[in-house]
């Protein structure tokens, strides 16, 4: 078969007509151009929304719940094993928040493949005194670096910062709320007072917002070393280990395996945030829906633009075929000349789309709640431009696909005879 | 001087449409090699409809079909393409060139297509075949910038390019005024005497028609004469 030919033939009637082309290329550009923005646009914000919360939420949490223990004594004794035992006046055993032979967990994490990271905690409910007025709050001890690789939590100080935690001895980070409510300023000392009654001066080293209101009026944090000063408690001492997966799918099942594994609670993340994912799913989807919906329109639009064409270039198919040219080669000049213009529209239209998004990436976006964005967000994934691609390709392709079976029938000699 | 170029038996074509009319009765002849062949007839008579039965373009017929001693019937429409392409050159009245290209890739096109020569042969016997009928001038000129009468002379050029055994013409002079149709009709005559080259055309001009060999006569569908 002569592509070259076939080719040639397939260009020359595109220029010929290059204005027709133009516009039926510009619908395609237009339509992928804009499925593009939407993608990267609608899952920049789907990230950020998501990212709220779930990016300072661990994939797996170990702790130890405050609840009553399981064994009780009267169940453990032989003698009463095979009863039914009603205890009454059970308490819960708020004797240990601790994690058990920490070090020996960690290192265990260390090891397992299925991990990308983990960050030790420790969970201290205190009261911040000002003045005469107590404000009840919750010191977070954390190991600096993980916390900021593994959780972001640089991204969200928004005065100071987080490695002044390791640099300054017995110092704080507070929420911007709780900061507020303290008239508390960097460089600052505030009283903190623990559940056993120790008091003890911080120094505030910097300012953090979450955005959620609620989280930023209680919650602070310190490096583990200066909370477990404060505490009075040793060296191993930690309440939490936060984990990170390497597939966050699979968290779930993970957190099972290390609850029976360590002893410990493991809460997993879609279990804590379940909402999240089914937001996220539906936005996606209406992104997607409107995105195809756009192509679908173009291939309309290079559908009647071909349909034109073949009615004005009769005469041309008419001598082509009876010059020896078959039906088949006519269908394949018309399928080139709808695919041509889905490439090449398709192409300017991704390049169009990744700086159209460029563009919004660029819009001022101030929020309260967050405090690292400055603007739009937009997430650039190459999978958009494989998808925009293939679409704008399939599409001009069915498009082009029923004129160029259309022009492959015409009859010749009705065309020839019809002068 | 026997060798048969197109042999016809018994064609017999109606058309459907409102009502089923037959137009072709029984026509049988044939044409040798080298003969200038002109069908001519009132309008009407069936001779541009017998013409696109013989140039294998309309299939919708009864009867037998041979060119170069090779059956028609029972082709399928890419290998009629491949015979009209290799075996048959045309001139219609109407010049039929491509507008979007320029004269010279008119001509080669259907030679391109054959692709029994490369590209540059193709274009080196696209000048000769130009130059032979004296308009290599306009080789490079668009199709659509060239007079009618050039027109002509360049179908009948693109026609020659992959040396067909025969050219069919279906009115070639119709459209032309006198001066251009002596050009063209002194063309064809050149082809016939010099390249005996085989020449079936149908044309309702007596004064052209008796200058050529032979000459089919046709009335309502039948030869006559």
């Amino acid at each position: 078969m002569n592509y070259k030919l076939l080719i040639n033939i397939a260009k020359s009637l595109l220029l010929a007509r290059w204005k027709q082309t133009l516009v039926a290329a510009i619908g395609v550009t237009f339509s992928i151009s804009m499925f593009i923005t939407l993608l990267s646009f609608m899952t920049g914000l789907n990230d950020l929304l998501d990212g709220l919360i779930l990016n300072r939420t661990p994939h797996i949490r170990l702790y130890n719940e405050i609840k009553p223990n399981k064994d009780q004594p009267v169940n453990t004794t032989a003698e009463f094993k095979d009863h039914y035992n009603f205890i009454r006046s059970l308490k819960s055993g708020g004797s240990r928040q601790e994690i058990y032979n920490s070090a020996a967990v960690l290192q265990a994490l260390k090891n397992d493949q299925r991990v990308l990271g983990y960050a030790p905690k420790i969970f201290a409910p205190v009261f911040f005194n000002d003045g005469s007025i107590n404000i009840a709050g919750v010191i977070n001890g954390i190991e600096v670096d993980a916390e900021s690789s593994y959780f972001h939590f640089n991204d969200y100080i928004t005065e100071g910062t987080s490695a002044d935690l390791n640099k300054v001895s017995n110092s704080i980070i507070l929420g911007k709320g709780l900061a507020a409510n303290l008239l508390a300023d960097v460089g600052d000392i505030v009283q903190v007072t623990t559940s056993q009654g120790e008091q003890f001066p911080l120094k505030v080293v910097g300012v953090f917002q979450t955005g959620i209101q609620d989280f930023d009026k209680v919650q602070s944090y310190a490096s583990i070393v200066s909370v477990q000063k404060v505490l009075g408690k040793t060296s191993t001492y930690i309440t939490d280990i936060q984990i990170k997966l390497k597939d966050v799918k699979t968290a779930p099942a993970v957190a099972v395996v290390y609850a029976d594994l360590f002893q410990l609670d493991a809460l997993d993340i879609q279990t804590a945030n379940s909402q999240f994912e089914t937001g996220s799913f539906i936005r996606t989807l209406i992104s997607y829906a409107v995105g195809i919906t756009l192509l679908i329109v173009a291939g309309f639009g290079i559908y009647n633009i071909l349909n034109m064409m073949i009615f004005e270039k009769m005469d041309s198919i008419a001598i082509l075929k009876a010059t020896g040219f078959s039906g088949k080669d006519v269908k394949r000049i018309f399928l080139l000349i709808a695919l041509s213009i889905g490439f090449f529209g398709g192409l300017i239209g991704l390049l169009a789309g990744l700086g159209l998004s460029a563009l919004i990436d660029q819009i001022p976006f101030t929020t309260a709640s967050l405090p690292t964005v400055k603007t739009y967000p937009i997430q650039y994934n190459p999978l958009f431009y494989v998808i925009g691609a293939a679409f704008s390709l399939i599409t001009t392709f069915l498009a082009g696909w029923f004129p160029s079976r259309k022009a492959s029938k015409v009859d010749p000699v009705i065309i020839i005879r019809g002068k | 001087m026997s060798e048969k170029i197109l042999e016809a038996i018994n064609i017999y074509k109606e058309f459907h449409d409102p009502v089923t009319v037959p137009v072709l009765h029984d026509i049988s002849f044939s044409i040798n090699k080298g003969e200038f062949v002109a069908v001519t007839g009132k309008s009407g008579c069936g001779k541009s409809t017998l013409l696109y039965i013989l140039s294998t373009m309309d299939t919708d017929y009864k009867g037998e079909l041979f060119i170069d001693n090779e059956s028609m019937n029972n082709k399928k429409e890419a290998q009629l393409a491949a015979i009209r392409n290799q075996k048959i050159g045309f001139v219609f009245q109407f010049h039929y060139l491509l507008n979007e290209f320029t004269v010279l890739q008119n001509v080669m096109l259907p030679g391109l297509k054959l692709n029994k020569y490369s590209a540059k042969e193709v274009e080196h016997r696209a000048l000769e075949k130009l130059t032979m009928l004296g308009i290599e001038k306009l080789a490079l000129k668009n199709a659509n910038r060239v007079s009618g009468g050039e027109k002509q002379r360049v179908a009948i050029a693109r026609a020659l390019i992959n040396d067909p055994v025969i050219i069919m013409g279906d009115e070639p002079t119709g459209n032309l005024d006198k001066k251009n149709s002596e050009i063209v009709f002194d063309i064809f005559k050149q082809l016939a005497a010099e390249f005996k080259q085989t020449l079936l055309i149908v044309t309702h001009d007596e004064g052209f028609a008796k200058k050529t060999n032979r000459i089919i006569e046709m009335e309502d569908g039948r030869i006559i004469n």
